[in-house]
């Protein structure tokens, strides 16, 4: 195997403009065999335009794409070893179940006596082995979504592209499809690539996530990568919440800088390596509230960042609870709590001093 | 109480629509019926008796011409059905939202003029003085006056004209409900074109197209002004038998069984494509 095809799929500097609007402004990216990559952004970013190029609907206005190897920019759609799950699944209500997973292989051409057992060979794998003669009508949410699967798996697809087929399923349904992917992926061994809105769905499933932001790749790492060292303000405000402050540098350290906030607060935060800050210098500052600690106010520790403020209220959600402060310049702060049903829980309106350390407080230059 | 009430307004909202389909399609088929089960025996004297049937069929004139009204309805039918499904393709699934409505209205602007002056609109393009025949006098193509009128080929031109809307409507109304993603699902799963249209499109439109057809070829079975006016003497259509028997020989009783041989012979056929094409009304009118 030589090392261009170690890569399922290549794309080099993707840019595709409709009229004077541009869509995908050059994303280059590659995925190696076998993973499950994920292209997560806002509604309007152009990851369905940038899905819909590597199906071979819309034609880059530049740029190439490569599957194992190949370019396929001259490819037609239905020539491509490329298929899709639809948003909405496109499941052809006119065939039952058997006839939409065989469609694809009478495509091909494949002989009658092997299309049988490849599509019970796929609805098992899929674990739905008797929903055969079933019609589409009759199947649930779920259901749908492993047929619409199991349709492409059965071509034995180099990728599989799916457009945030989990968007019409009820939360329920969706955390359990979430992890059923994930398990697919893993059994059929096939690249994976995920576009969604959904940071929960991109950050569980995926190996590698792509953010994107207006029609370009702000970064591509591993969720957790992504997570803790986002390299833009863009992906630090996008995945996972934050609390979110703009100022201007105080001063600069080696390891570290002071800002002031327009609010007046006074924070240390971290310098990321290779980040130029100066004096003067207008940036935004990040601090998840899961590293903020938020405890009733007397007790004293040393963290680089302390402010006080009173309990505004207590949202109570299990394991992810969370107070809202009111500080001393009348923001209010989320901050993750841990509610016991003691008498130690925090509630409103009491005297509360939150502390950080400067090594979760990102910063980024405006 | 409230049960009450709901089942009165069913009852008044129903009504009107019971009369209508009583009285004016009941009951005067039931008259038909009964009309051309009468034989005339002598003046004013009336027998029960199936004479006029019996007429019919021994007369080949009379069924020659009801199986020729048939099978060019069928083409007819047909001819709109190709014609009428790219269009509706075009419009349902092609065109930008904007230039929809548009091409929509312009199918229906031809509805506006009754279906008279539409056909002495053909007239004056096709007869030997029309604008056809002297356009391609002058320019130099033929070197007399040719009639276009009065033959069969300008009756089936017609009747398409005057018919298709009727195809149309439904199928655009079809086709609109099919997702573009269905399409492009059919392609990614690795389908041609033609696979597709075969495969995918044409079974999800085929409710569209069984009531399509269906709608045409009554129409154009019962049509009358068309065929006579473009057509003439030589058009011999089975409505212009029924109306020979009518109004021109005064013969009620042969007319009316008239009427009901067509209508029977034309509920046949309909009944026919839904058996061959293994549709039934309930999956494809109720639907579209």
């Amino acid at each position: 195997m030589n090392d261009q095809a170690a890569y399922d799929l290549e794309c080099t500097n993707i840019t595709k403009d409709f009229g004077s609007v541009r869509a995908v402004e050059d994303v280059s990216f590659v995925i190696p065999s076998g993973s499950f990559f994920s292209i997560l952004g806002p509604s309007g970013c152009g990851k369905t335009t940038l899905m819909r190029m590597i199906a071979g609907f819309e034609k880059p206005t530049s740029g190439d794409i490569r599957i194992k190897g190949r370019s396929v920019l001259d490819v037609p759609p239905n020539k491509r070893n490329v298929k899709m799950v639809f948003q909405h699944l496109a499941l052809f209500p006119m065939m039952n179940v058997y006839d939409n997973i065989a469609y694809g292989l009478r495509c091909a051409g494949t002989p009658k006596s092997e299309i049988e057992p490849k599509v019970r060979n796929v609805l098992e794998r899929i674990a739905l082995p008797d929903v055969a003669t079933r019609e589409i009508h009759q199947l649930s949410g779920g259901q749908k979504q492993r047929i619409a699967i199991a349709r492409c798996m059965v071509l034995d697809p180099d990728v599989l592209l799916l457009d945030e087929p989990l968007g019409a399923l009820d939360l329920k349904l969706r955390e359990a499809m979430k992890i059923e992917l994930k398990l697919l992926q893993h059994q059929f061994n096939t690249t994976f690539v995920y576009i969604t809105h959904d940071q929960s769905e991109a950050l569980v499933m995926s190996d590698h996530v792509a953010i994107m932001n207006n029609g370009r790749f702000e970064q591509i790492g591993r969720p957790e990568a992504l997570y803790h060292n986002p390299t833009t303000s863009f992906v630090a405000g996008f995945v996972g919440d934050s609390n979110r402050w703009k100022g201007k540098v105080a001063e600069v350290k080696s390891d570290s800088a002071r800002v002031e906030t327009d609010a007046g607060l006074t924070m240390i935060c971290k310098r990321r390596e290779g980040e130029a800050l100066s004096a003067g210098q207008a940036v935004e500052i990040f601090v998840r509230p899961e590293f903020i600690s938020a405890k009733k106010d007397g007790a004293a520790d040393n963290a680089d960042n302390t402010l006080t403020g009173t309990v505004d209220s207590v949202l109570f959600n299990g394991a992810n609870s969370r107070v809202l402060v009111r500080g001393p310049s009348a923001e209010l702060i989320e901050a993750d709590v841990v509610v016991t049903g003691g008498p130690e829980d925090l509630r409103a309106r009491d005297a509360v001093r939150l502390s950080w350390s400067a090594q979760q407080t990102m910063c980024f230059a405006v | 109480m409230q049960s009450d009430i709901k089942r009165l307004s069913l009852i008044l909202l129903f009504a009107p629509f019971a009369l209508w389909l009583l009285l004016l399609i009941i009951l005067p088929h039931i008259g038909i019926v009964a009309l051309s089960l009468r034989e005339k025996v002598a003046p004013r004297v009336y027998e029960f008796g199936f004479g006029n049937y019996i007429d019919f069929i021994q007369e080949p004139i009379y069924w020659n011409t009801l199986l020729r009204t048939g099978s060019m309805s069928i083409l007819v039918t047909i001819l709109a059905l190709l014609i009428g499904f790219p269009i509706a393709y075009y419009i349902a699934k092609i065109a930008g939202k904007r230039s929809r409505g548009a091409l929509f209205l312009l199918c229906l602007i031809p509805l506006w003029v009754s279906d008279l002056i539409r056909a002495f609109g053909w007239i004056l393009l096709l007869r030997e003085t029309g604008v056809v025949s002297s356009f391609l006098q002058d320019i130099g193509l033929i070197s007399q006056p040719i009639e276009f009128l009065y033959n069969d080929i300008t009756v089936i031109i017609g009747l398409v004209y005057t018919v298709i809307l009727f195809m149309i409507v439904p199928l655009v109304s079809t086709l609109d409900g099919m997702g573009d993603d269905m399409i492009e699902a059919g392609y990614n799963l690795g389908g041609s074109g033609f696979t597709v249209l075969r495969k995918i499109i044409l079974p999800y439109a085929m409710p569209g197209i069984v009531s399509g057809c269906i709608v045409v070829f009554m129409m154009t079975a019962g049509s009358y002004l068309t065929p006579i006016l473009l057509g003439g003497k030589n058009s011999s259509w089975f409505t212009e038998q029924i109306y020979d028997q009518f109004i021109t020989r005064f013969n009620w009783e042969s007319g009316a069984a008239f009427g009901f041989l067509l209508l029977a012979f034309t509920s046949l056929v309909v009944w026919l494509g839904l058996k061959l094409t293994g549709q039934t009304l309930a999956n494809t009118v109720a639907k579209s």
